[in-house]
Formats: structure tokens, sequence, C-alpha cells
């Protein structure tokens, strides 16, 4: 017989495929490697539509192939059957109803097992005294403020990054002011578009400590790529203690080369966007700089933070992130040196 | 056939070739052309007979991409603190046909850089010369001096004015700053 | 059974001479003018068809080929192959193309050509409003194409979603242009879908009741009413936001801060976006009931329960939008009550996957390429349609949306379920198209190719949804380990690459010079099958009535057919919608080149509306002249044939089927 059954060679490569399950990556972007209560009720959803929809497909290519051995060959001249047998017509359709029927049971049950996720992660309590975190996302960064509504000047801005503490409720207010984000980070909730004036509120809540990696979920621009932020949970004592130097302004350069670096910060571009608590620099367009050294990355988390990366994103951002509003920069060596000099003390 | 396909072959390149220059997205440059000028006249008063300003063209007032960012420094950079959106306040008004310091764009761009009496501060320094290029080409748009191909739209925002794709050009005007009420 | 056996048993008085007399006259008749204004002002439904088509696969070539840089820039990490600007208008005109300029037209263009075939009528029933349909297609497509290589493609999305896309985002006029292409697109389909719905309502042969049409003509007539009511929501929404940005008009639709609304937008597109991959599928679902029917030798099984699930589908369809938004600021209830419609239309879904497996299951398999393609149809459909039962869950689709995981469920659905079954289409009906067939090992080659590459493609990009890449990226970090999988994905691109290469060599090479074919080489079912290949342009010499579900099946030899048709007009028969019961005849008007006129006119006065508002009401002044010359020349076709009437009687019909019936003027 000629033609091939094609669809045998796809078990083939499902069955490579599910190696790279075990092989992608290091988790921590992923939403089947929960690491708070309401990612794992999404994953476990997930291993049981999953289970089930598998079990279908299976069943029904099943069928399929045994029709393909079964079933016997004709020609096209061969005379088409226009009267087939009634009772095998009605015994198949039987088969058929009941096949409906248990297509409808099976849709209950995957509607009623998703609506009970669904309820169980909207219910995480308010009370219990959340970490209060206002985002709002920009062309092409993360605006993270900590609101503390008993002491506002708790208030902390930063950008790009989170620090929770372990066990503890957070609530995100998500904001945008230009174009539509969403703010996703798989391994603790699933994603919220952040709308022009349509501010929203998410809850979740980390359980393990471990650095979490996020990035925007809804096509907004050139860099919607690259418009990356992590969420680091680490225990209270650890969370504590970041919060408190994160109130802090910047000290005051220990030396020439950061006096030097700060003199050059504060007269040339760069207070035209950023802010530098504890300095005259409060540019309000571009990501708060006061503790950047202290930041495992730069440029929206797409940038190990290290001095050569420094250097380059100072004066060449266009070149790694393309269409940024950050311009180029033309400094001397020395200049340049002092800049990151300066930079780089602001932990 | 042959004939048909070659013939739409080498039109199609030719497009490609020519492709629209209001479309580009310059976002590695240093500045147009327009940067070699060095003198900037403050004055249309001349010594003797008037000998033509040489004419700057801002290559920026083709390029829809640098006039959308022009007016988003516009209001990153806090101009609308002084300007508004157009209608001035502190400062003067940017959307009507007076000029004080000269409507061309080698003009603006002194402003801009330089600074004026009576409170417009200078931006040497502090902006990337080829910004402050957009800047310049964004406001002769204010007054619908750009062609209106390239002009932004409305604000996605409360409407204060005319959008600058909108606006009929205003024919420019110098007046002097004690008229200037 | 040929046409010309039809006739074998009908009455003495159509005498060999007398057919061919009248063949010569019908002939004449129906021809079009000759040289370059005749191939312009043709009106023949099956050139205006296979342009369609030929046209549509073009555009599959050329979105394709983006396709394939973007897997290139995509396969690793930090790729330099595009920038984010190129990127993004990249992956936008290859969606727009793919959605607006390829799968719709194409199924609509098979119905074309098709649907007055199968119904037994010797054309569509507005032929000149065809042709229009196909040129202001011909102009959206041009737009696109040399909008791109301008630079200024669209770059928002396919769906173009505001803010990013309105005046102060959307920069230049590149979604100008993403908006008039959809205009254009539209019109071309709204013309396209009247066309079908009128002519399968009115033009069927007799004795083709309604519970006789063949499945095909129905997944068209059900598409094509989708279409009615869906298209004009992304027009509506497209014209809003056209005058959101244009010039002189800035009006604030979807802006907030004057009364606007963003959300807005989402729910005009996603009205039509959801109804549009019905469009696509639902065609798609009557060429897998047509070549299941005849490669398994046997009636379909549960042809009502197919009919109505397709119009169960068709209605859920439009019920099902704000699944597209469940992670939208929307009321949770609210969008339960979606999650409760999605997975709803599984239902029909299952009932015709049920139906199809068992008249397999019980016929005796003619294994050709058809309906090998079929077979690859259900491998690939049936796991894109549960992937899709996931994204209906709200909790579910909140980690999945806008990643990678959607990526690969569309392309599942789409190309498993329409390309696919689009593919065995055209092996199917080549040697109709051509009178030759296509070559059966590469045939072959091409479906397995396929597969294995599409597989290679998108299966990894289930695994990177899940694993936290998402869409619309040009790039991605190589922390992120998301190298591996892509990797796969891009050779795969290749592979379905050359798959298609092999296609278009098999296309080529067979169109001239593939081995002759008899006139119904699979022993197939649908009038269309009775006609010589390549078909004449009065397709029909004598129309048979039509006796069951499965016209050349069922038909037995002594059955009539229609004659007294007048042959120096351009006449055939309209028949009741219920039973096609005879009623009158209708004239169709002979070709034009205005048509091409007016499709230039709106042509010209959409793009124009690019770029300043006052082309639209220039652009409908000059088509009122256009018009008026239409109808003008509609008026003068219709004279009544200058002979006296015993010569030309009414209808007579061996067999007394029908009474007579009279001229009308």
């Amino acid at each position: 017989m000629n033609g091939i059954r094609p669809h045998f060679r796809f078990e083939r490569i499902l069955a490579a495929a599910s190696v790279f399950f075990a092989s992608c990556g290091h988790g921590n972007q992923s939403a089947i490697n929960s690491a708070g209560i309401q990612s794992e009720q999404l994953s476990n959803l997930w291993w049981i539509w999953l289970g089930i929809t598998a079990g279908v497909y299976v069943i029904v290519m099943a069928v399929l192939n045994v029709a393909y051995f079964r079933v016997r060959r004709a020609s096209a001249e061969a005379e088409p059957d226009i009267a087939p047998d009634p009772a095998r017509e009605r015994k198949v359709g039987n088969i058929i109803k009941g096949c409906v029927a248990l297509t409808v049971v099976i849709m209950f049950v995957l509607m009623i097992v998703s609506f009970r996720t669904g309820r169980a992660i909207a219910a995480m309590p308010a009370a219990q005294d959340p970490i209060h975190i206002k985002v709002t996302g920009q062309q092409w960064w993360w605006q993270i403020e900590y609101i503390d509504e008993h002491q506002p000047s708790n208030n902390v801005t930063s950008a790009n990054e989170i620090h929770i503490p372990i066990g503890r409720p957070v609530r995100v207010d998500l904001e945008s002011h230009d174009v539509i984000h969403s703010f996703w980070v798989p391994n603790l909730h699933g994603k919220r578009d952040l709308i022009p004036n349509y501010p929203t509120t998410i809850f979740f809540e980390a359980d393990e400590p471990g650095v979490y990696w996020g990035q925007c979920a809804e096509f907004c621009g050139f860099e919607h790529a690259k418009m990356r932020f992590m969420v680091k949970a680490e225990s209270e004592d650890d969370f504590n203690a970041w919060y408190a130097a994160a109130q802090q302004p910047s000290g005051s350069p220990a030396n020439d080369s950061e006096a030097r670096g700060q003199q050059i910060f504060l007269t040339s571009v760069c207070t035209q966007c950023h802010t530098i608590s504890g300095t005259p620099a409060s540019g309000r367009v571009g990501p708060n700089l006061t503790h950047v050294a202290s930041k495992p990355f730069i440029a929206s988390g797409s940038l190990v933070n290290n001095r050569e990366n420094l250097t380059n994103w100072i004066s060449d951002p266009q070149a790694i992130k393309p269409g940024i509003r950050m311009p180029m920069n033309t400094y001397s060596q020395e200049d340049l040196n002092a800049l990151a000099d300066y930079i780089q003390s602001l932990k | 056939m042959n004939r048909w396909l070659a013939l739409a072959i080498v039109l199609t390149a030719l497009i490609a070739f020519v492709a629209c220059e209001r479309e580009e997205r310059g976002f590695r440059v240093q500045t147009p052309d327009a940067n070699r000028v060095n003198s900037k006249q403050l004055t249309t008063l001349q010594a003797g007979e008037a000998s033509p300003l040489p004419a700057v063209k801002n290559e920026y007032e083709d390029n829809a991409f640098a006039l959308s960012e022009g007016k988003r420094l516009f209001s990153q950079m806090n101009c609308t603190g002084c300007h508004a959106h157009g209608g001035g306040g502190i400062g003067p008004a940017l959307m009507d046909d007076k000029w004080i310091y000269g409507s061309q764009p080698e003009q603006i761009f002194s402003t801009i850089e330089e600074g004026r009496p009576n409170g417009m501060p200078s931006f040497r320094g502090k902006l990337p010369v080829y910004q402050v290029w957009q800047l310049a080409a964004y406001v002769r748009s204010l007054s619908g001096l750009v062609p209106k191909t390239a002009a932004p739209g409305r604000d996605d925002d409360m409407q204060s004015r005319q959008p600058e794709n909108s606006t009929e050009p205003k024919q420019p005007k110098t007046v002097t700053p004690a008229t200037e009420k | 059974m040929t046409n010309a056996e039809l006739l074998k048993n009908q009455s003495s008085d159509l005498t060999a001479a007398r057919i061919d007399e009248e063949r010569r006259d019908l002939e004449r008749t129906w021809a079009d003018k000759p040289g370059i204004i005749g191939w312009l002002s043709t009106t023949d439904h099956k050139r205006v068809g296979l342009r369609m088509i030929v046209t549509a696969f073009c555009f599959f070539v050329f979105a394709g080929v983006l396709a394939l840089v973007m897997r290139l820039q995509l396969m690793f990490p930090n790729g330099h192959v595009l920038g984010p600007d190129l990127y993004n208008q990249f992956f936008t005109t290859h969606g727009s193309t793919m959605m607006f300029l390829f799968a719709v037209p194409v199924m609509e263009g098979m119905g074309v050509y098709f649907v007055p075939l199968m119904i037994g009528t010797r054309t569509i029933a507005f032929p000149r409003l065809n042709a229009l349909g196909y040129y202001t297609y011909l102009c959206a497509g041009l737009l696109t194409f040399f909008g791109l290589l301008m630079n200024i493609g669209p770059d928002a999305g396919w769906f173009a979603y505001v803010p990013l896309s309105g005046p102060e985002y959307g920069i230049g006029h590149r979604v100008d242009l993403w908006s008039q292409m959809v205009s254009l697109t539209e019109i071309s389909a709204l013309i396209a879908s009247a066309n079908i719905v009128v002519t399968v309502m009115k033009l069927r042969a007799p004795g083709m009741s309604l519970n006789r049409i063949p499945l095909f003509v129905w997944s068209e007539v059900i598409a094509a009413v989708m279409v009615i009511f869906a298209m004009p929501a992304v027009m509506i929404g497209s014209s809003l936001l056209s005058m959101d940005r244009l010039t002189n008009v800035s009006t604030h639709f979807f802006n907030q801060a004057e009364g606007g609304d963003p959300i807005m937008w989402q729910h005009l597109f996603w009205f039509f976006g959801h109804p549009e991959v019905y469009i696509i599928f639902i065609p798609a679902t009557g060429m897998v009931s047509m070549i299941i029917t005849t490669f398994a030798r046997r009636k379909t099984f549960g042809y009502t329960a197919l009919v109505l699930t397709m119009v169960a589908t068709a209605f859920i369809g439009f019920g099902v939008w704000v699944h597209h938004m469940f992670v939208t600021p929307l009321p949770q209830l609210g969008q339960s009550i979606f999650t409760a419609s999605s997975m709803l239309i599984v239902i029909p879904n299952g009932i015709q996957i049920f139906c199809w497996i068992a008249t397999l299951w019980t016929g005796r398999w003619n294994l050709k390429t058809p309906l090998v393609w079929v077979l690859g149809f259900f491998g690939i459909f049936v796991l894109g349609g549960l992937s899709g039962v996931m994204l209906a869950s709200v909790p579910l689709d909140s980690q999945l949306h806008d990643t990678f995981f959607v990526v690969a469920h569309l392309h599942y659905v789409l190309i498993g379920g329409a390309v696919f079954p689009l593919f065995g289409a055209v092996y199917y009906w080549f040697p109709k198209f051509t009178g030759r067939m296509l070559n059966e090992t590469a045939g072959v080659v091409n479906a397995i190719l396929m597969f294995i590459g599409f597989n290679m493609v998108f299966f990894p990009m289930h695994i990177l949804g899940l694993i936290g890449m998402p869409r619309r990226v040009y790039t991605y970090l190589p922390e992120t380990g998301w190298g591996d999988l892509n990797m796969l994905a891009s050779i795969g691109a290749f592979v379905m690459g050359i798959a298609a290469i092999v296609f278009v060599a098999n296309v080529v090479y067979s169109w001239k010079l593939g081995k002759v074919a008899s006139i119904n080489p699979w022993g197939a079912d649908t009038l269309e099958w009775s006609l010589p290949s390549p078909i004449p342009q009065y397709a029909f010499q004598y129309v048979p009535i039509v006796q069951g579900r499965h016209a050349l099946w069922e038909r037995t030899d002594d059955a009539p057919v229609v004659t007294g048709l007048h042959l120096n007009v351009r006449e055939v028969l309209a028949t009741s919608i219920h039973d096609a019961v005879p009623e009158h005849r209708y004239s169709v008007p002979d070709p034009s080149i205005i048509p091409l006129i007016v499709g230039l006119i709106t042509g010209v006065m959409f793009i124009g509306f690019m770029f300043n508002p006052w082309s639209l009401p220039l652009g409908m002044f000059a088509l009122f002249f256009g018009f008026l010359a239409w109808f003008w020349s509609n008026s003068l076709a219709h004279r009544p044939p200058a002979f006296p009437e015993e010569d030309n009687p009414p209808l007579e019909e061996p067999g007394d089927v029908a009474p007579p019936v009279e001229v009308t003027a």
C-alpha cells in the first residue's frame, strides 16, 4: 500500500520533546516550577488538564491508528457505499453519542476544576498586612514603589527589582501611563495586563527563597523583549535589612574619582532623567539610581551589573537595547571612568 | 510571461531601495547635518545690504519618529512647565506665529542650546545634541511648520490644543519681547 | 458519469447535432473578450476564483518567508539578524498577511470557484461584483507588500492594540496602512460572502434541496454568513482607529482622558477576531468532509450532524471573544461565562471529528495524497483543539496567555485545521483546475515533510510558553535557557520551507507536464466531477437534476437534465431556497472592465485615506460615477432576446419535473 501514516511520527517526536521538559533552563522563569501558593495551584491545574487532554488525544489517535491498519483499501473505481447497513450505522451512531456524552462530562469536570482554582487564587487574604508594592509599567522598564500607608517617609522607589519576604502576602498595584504592559512572574502568579487608566491589583506570596524572573508579556514596542524584572524572595530578616538600606539616601563620595563622577553626573545629561536621593538629581523619566550598585542587573534585567557592561551601557545604550529612551552619551575615557566609579559606589 | 516577471522584480527592488525616509526610526544617530551650522543670527537686522541667511534644513522635520521623540522630550524635559502644551504661561506661547528669537531651525536650536534672557535655561551639555534638534523640529510642528504627514497626532491625554498634525501653518513674525504680552 | 454520458438517455429531441450546435452557442456567449482586456475584464467565477487562490498562495509564500527570517532571528539568543523595529514589522506583517491576505481569501477563492459548480450552475450570482472583490483584495495585498518594502509596514501586531497603535505611540503611518489593508480585505471578503450566500440560496440545480447540498457548500455558506456578521466589527474598529489618528479628524474613541476606552478596541477587534478563525476553519472542515467521503468510498456519516455542528460552531463562535482578554482587569464573573462558552464550542467540533472517524472506520480507504493530508490534519488539529481548551480556563490562561504556548496553539489549529485540509484540497481538485494530476509521490513527501517540520517548529513552543517565553519578542537572553528549543523550532521552520518548495515545484511541473487526468479520477460524488477538465466557461451545458446528497453516486441512468435556457445571453436557472424548485430565469451581465476601474478607485481612495481624510469624500464622488456606469450597463445587458418565442421555448425537460416558466423581462 502506498502512503505513509504521518501522525505515527508524531509520537516519536513527542517522546523526544519530553526530554526537554526536564532540561529547560533554570526554572526560575517557569510556570511549572512554582515557588508560591498561587502558582502551585496553577501548576496543579496545568498537570490535571494536561493529563486529561493528553488522554483524549491518545485515544483519538489510537482509534485512527487502528483504523489505518484495520480498514480495507479500495481504488477510485470501487463502487461507493451509498446505502450502508442501517444496523451498523445505528451502532456507530450510538458510539458517537456516547463519546459526545463523555466529552460533555469531561468538559464539565475541567470547567469545575478551573473555576475552583480561580476562586482559590483570588482568595488570598488581604488582612495579614501584606507588603504593598506599586508597579508602574513604562516603556520599557518597571517602576517599583514600596508603599507604607502609615509612614509615607518609609516609601522606597526602585526599578526592575522586587524584594519580598517569604511566607508573607504581597499586594501589587499595577498601573501604566503609556501603553499596555503585562506583569508576569511565572514562578509566583499568573499575569495581569497593565492598561492605562485601568489600575488593577494582584496578590501573591512566595514560599521558597530564590530569585524569580519576570518579563513584560504584552507587546509594548521596541524593547518589549528586554523589559525584564526580578523578584527576590528572602527571609524576613534579609528583607528587613534590605528595606532599611533601601530607605537610606546615597552617601557622599568616598574619594576624588567618585566625587568627580558625581560632579559629572549632576552637571551633564543624567539628572534630566534619573534620581539619586541624597543629591539634587531628581529626574523621574528613568529609573531611580540611588542603590543601583547593589542590583545584580541593570538595563531592566537584561545586563549583568559589572564594570564593563556599565560603561558600555552609559556610552551606547542603543547598541544594547535599540529604541529605548536613554540616549547615547559621549564622555572622555577619564570622565567615563569617574562616572562609573561613582555609579558603582551607589550601594 | 518572463518579461513581466523580470519587470516586477526590478520594480520591487527599486521600491525597496527608495524606502520611506519619513518612517525611518533612527536609534543610533549622532546629529543631522544641521549640526554643522555655527552662526545663529539672533536678529533680522544686518549692516548694509541684507544677505540671505544660510538655509539650514533640519532633516528631523520630515521624520515621524524624530518628531514624536521631540514631543516626548518636550514633556519629559519639562518644557511644558513654562510653555504648557504650546500655549505658554511663564514662557511665551510656541504654537502661535510670534517668534522672539527666530523661527528657523538653527535659531530654535540655539535658543534651546544657549538659553535666552528672561528665563529660558540653557540645555547645552544637558541633552545630547541630536535630541535638541529633535526638540527644535517638534517646536516648529507646534505652529504647523512641518509636513502634516510627519507631525504627531493627538495625545492620549486631555486635549489642550489642536493636534500637531492638524495645525494650520502659521507664518512666523518676529516680535520683540516688549510687545510679547 | 460525464455530462455527455448523462445525455445518452435523454429525449430524442437532444440529437447529437443539436447538442453540438448548442455547445457552440454557449461557448460564444460565455467567452471572455480576447487579449489583455479580456483577462482584466473577466467575470468568470472560475478565473476570478483561481486568481484569488493563486494570489493567496503568493501571499502565503511571502508571509512564510517573513516567518523564516523571524525564526532565523530567534534561532540564537541575542540574535542580530533583525533589530526590534524590523522584527516588529515582520511579525505584524506575517500575522496580518496570513490572516487577512491568505487564509480568508483562499477559502473564499475555493468557494468562489467550486460552489457554483457543486450546486450545478454556470455562474456566481453577481459576477462583476465578484471581480471587484478580487481587485480590492489585490489592492490590499499590494499595499501591504510594498508597504513593508518601503519601511511603512505595520508594526503594532496584527491585532494592533491601542494605545500602542494609537496616535501618540503608533508613530508615522504604519498603523494607518494596516487599517486600510484591513478595510480593503474586509470589503473583498464581504463581497465574496454575499455572492456565495445568494448563489447557494437561489441558483442551485433543481432537486438540490437544502438537505442535499454538499458539505463543502454548506461550509462556505456558513462561513460567508459569519463574515457578514463579523467583518463589520473590525471595519468599525479600524475606521475608528484611523479617525483617531488622522490629521484634522483626531477623534477620541480610544482616548480615555476624553471619554474613550482602550479596552473597547479589544472588544471590537476580538468580536471579529474570534469568528475570523472559524471563518477560516469551517470551509476547511468542508474540504475534509469532501475528501473523506471520496476516499473512504462511502456516503458521509452523519450529514445532518455535520451541518448542524458547523452552524453551532458559527453561533457559539460569536460568543467566546473575551477569552482573548482574560488577563485584562475585566470582572471575573464575566470572564467565567466565556470560559463556559469556549468549552462549549468543543462539543460541536468533537462531533465533527467523531463523524469523520466513523466515516473512515466504516468505509474502504483509497489512500492517496488528499487523504494523507487529512490524516495529518487529524494529528495536528486535535492537539491544537485540546491546547485551546486549556486556554479557555481563566487561571490557566493567566499563565499561558501571550506566551509561545498560544503561538503553538494557534498554529496547530490554523495550520493543522486549515492549511493541511487546504493542501489536501489542492491535490484533490488539481485535476479539475488543470486537467492533470499532481505527482502522487511528491505529494506524499510534501505531506510528510510538512508534518514533521511543523511539529518540529511548534511543539517545542508549548514548552517554551510554559517555561516563561512571552510572545512578540525580537530576542531573548542566553540566561533564560530557551536557546535549545528555539534552535529546534528554527530548524523545523526550514524543513517546512523545503516542504513548501516541494509543493510549488509539484504544482509548477504538473500544471503543464503532469499525468493527464480523466474526468473523475477519484470517483467523487459532487457535480463538478461531471464536467470536462479544464472546465469550459459555461460549465454545465445541461444542468443535471439532483436526486440525492451525493449527486453523481445517486444518479439514476434516466435522470433528467435542464434544457431550454437561452443561449445568446448568459442565463441560468433560479430555484427556490428550500427545495430547489425552478422559479425563473436569471441572466448575468457580460464581462466588463468597470469592476477593475471601481476597484482601482477604491484602492486609491483607501490608500489616500492613510494620509488625508479628504480622500474618502473625493473617492466616494469618483465611485458615484463608477457605479453609475456599472448599473447603467447592467440594464443594457438585460434586454430580452430578440427572437420569436416558439424558437426558444421556456423550460423543457423530459420527465416533467417542473412546470413551464415564463421568460421574465
